[in-house]
């Protein structure tokens, strides 16, 4: 059998917390941990007679997010009843939305071996998320209620992914446009950003979708990779075989690298949704949309376009900077206060991200100001320090946080580019050094760099380099 | 469940059977016989509205016409966890405990 001879299609559904203080239908608070039921009300723990209502950030975040992914908003949306019984969900039911979500028909684009392909967003709608249950040793399954009531968006694809490459790079993708937007801190080890994976396969050439099965709640993107590929290559080996696919719900055993089926007769999908009778529709007119439009950041891949269009970064070298909306804030703010905005670019690339990576650090949290970093840049293109000299200089801005005029003072590292004394030094070192001098007035060029090194030696390396060249080049040419 | 259209309806024990076990009911013979009745009669009686011309209505998800009902995103203190607890049917270090869910 070939592997090669099928098509895997797969479908996703991410869903994310949403940043909001309080949760979306009570006032308990959203922040992560706490004591078990610290952050419960009778809203949130389905006390009979409670009325829940809608917080009005969960509207305009999902909105938002819609907006960035190229969604329509439906003007007139409204909530739904999920009907299932466990005991993470206290009412019995999810508040969900099922056929007038906030957002639908969106796309995003990704791009995987340098091709671009479009990725079509189905819908986005809100929910809420149900509470956390504690297998222990004991009797019982213990039930916490905290996370109860967070909101979330669930964000639908369509089944338009090929591959495991294509699952990462639109979870990244869709990772960076949910915080570019903030409105979700996308943070996988606590659950804010998860999904389910729907995937079938078929012979290439067929129209029809193969049967699918679906894997839920990974919430990491390596987690979700190893799941396609060992999924899809399952689902061939079934087929190759002779047998048939079945539709269930499988895990992902991390551990033993394989899914597991977690079939029960209990999984018959009828939720049985029926409008919220307890909250009202939620309608959005066109001024509305506009406005939350208006609050949008300029997104990824525009700005991508115009770091390569504007500033002549390479494609690469930008895509690294726009992974993160505050690195490319960052780099924004510094790119207007210097000439040499690649050079600036350049530093924040290799040293920023180094010393980041070093130090374990959030991109946020960079000790200077984007200004400081264009000052340097700014220092070594008038030539008041060499490229050398910069290293140490950020190397003292990174641990110190002063700005960068103020060390090359403070340490006296200014380069000397003062032409009279540069010369009269050149004159010196020519003098002192006739062979070198011979040996390039005979035409080997490479000899001046000796000369260049005793220069260096005199000045402790603070000349110009550019200087001395020049100036060497004069006064021998002189000579001759 | 696909229930058909036109006014009468015939229910199979399946179907009671099914709709029980969403509702997590436990019915004896006699309950689904008496069930499957009902349900009959009820969805029967519903299916008038299927005689209706609708054309012009749009939707109605809501009765009353009211929307955009928010509250601002603000933090109050949630409840004391052993007074919430109080309504628990068992509790477990200030866990909820029900029966176990997973072997």
């Amino acid at each position: 059998m070939s592997y090669s001879d099928y098509e895997v299609v797969i479908g996703l559904e991410v869903h994310s917390e949403l940043k909001t203080k309080s949760k979306i239908y009570c006032s308990c608070s959203t922040e992560f941990g706490g004591e078990p039921n610290t952050h419960c009300c009778p809203i949130c723990t389905g006390m009979p007679g409670t009325l829940p209502v809608l917080n009005e950030k969960v509207a305009e975040y999902a909105i938002r997010a819609g907006l960035a992914t190229q969604c329509k908003i439906n003007k007139f949306s409204k909530q739904d009843r999920k009907n299932y019984f466990y005991p993470d969900l206290p009412k019995a039911y999810q508040v969900s939305q099922y056929d007038l979500p906030l957002c639908y028909e969106g796309e995003i684009e990704i791009k995987v071996k340098d091709e671009v392909k479009k990725i079509g967003i189905t819908r986005i709608h809100i929910e809420e998320d149900a509470g956390k249950l504690i297998h222990e040793s004991g009797e019982g399954s213990l039930v916490d209620y905290n996370r109860c009531g967070i909101p979330l968006i669930e964000i639908v694809s369509e089944p338009d992914l090929r591959s495991s490459e294509e699952v990462r790079a639109y979870m990244e993708k869709l990772r960076t446009i949910l915080l570019y937007t903030d409105v979700s801190d996308c943070k996988m080890n606590e659950g804010s950003l998860r999904c389910d994976i729907n995937l079938s396969v078929r012979k290439k050439g067929a129209t029809e979708l193969g049967t699918r099965t679906e894997m839920k709640n990974m919430n990491s993107f390596n987690f979700a990779v190893k799941a396609v590929e060992y999924e899809a290559r399952r689902q061939i080996r079934v087929l190759e075989s002779g047998g048939t696919v079945v539709q269930e719900t499988r895990r992902w055993d991390e551990a033993k690298g394989i899914t597991v089926s977690m079939r029960s007769k209990e999984e018959a999908h009828d939720y049985r949704y029926f409008p919220e009778p307890d909250l009202m529709p939620i309608v959005t007119p066109e001024e509305k949309i506009e406005a939350i439009r208006k609050t949008l950041p300029e997104l990824p891949d525009s700005r991508i376009n115009r770091y390569v269009g504007e500033y002549g970064l390479k494609e690469k070298d930008a895509e690294l900077i726009a992974a993160s909306r505050s690195m490319a804030d960052y780099f924004q703010a510094a790119a207007h206060k210097t000439k040499n905005i690649k050079g600036a670019a350049n530093w924040i690339i290799t040293e920023v991200f180094y010393r980041l990576n070093e130090d374990e650090k959030e991109q946020a949290s960079i000790p200077f100001q984007p200004e400081f970093l264009a000052e340097m840049v700014n220092l070594i293109e008038d030539g008041t320090i060499s490229n050398r000299m910069a290293k140490q200089v950020f190397e003292k801005m990174w641990s110190t946080g002063q700005t960068p005029s103020t060390i090359v003072e403070e340490s006296g590292m200014k380069q000397i580019s003062d032409d009279d004394e540069l010369s009269k030094l050149a004159v010196e070192v020519i003098q002192k050094n006739p062979k070198a001098v011979q040996d390039y007035l005979s035409g080997k060029q490479a000899a001046i760099q000796a000369l260049m090194g005793q220069m260096m030696k005199i000045t402790k390396g603070k000349a110009n380099p550019k200087k001395v060249i020049d100036l060497l080049k004069d006064q021998l040419a002189k000579l001759n | 469940m696909n229930i058909q259209g036109g006014i009468g309806v015939k229910i199979t024990k399946e179907q009671v059977e099914y709709v029980a076990h969403l509702a997590r009911l436990n019915l004896d013979e006699e309950e689904k016989m008496s069930l499957t009745k009902d349900m009959e009669a009820i969805i029967t009686f519903a299916n008038q509205l299927n005689t209706l011309d609708i054309e012009s209505v749009s939707p109605t998800a809501h009765v009353i016409p009211i929307q955009n009902v928010f509250r601002k995103d603000d933090v109050k203190p949630s409840m004391d966890r052993d007074e919430l607890l109080q309504n628990a049917p068992s509790e477990v270090n200030g866990c909820f405990s029900v029966p176990r869910i997973v072997n």
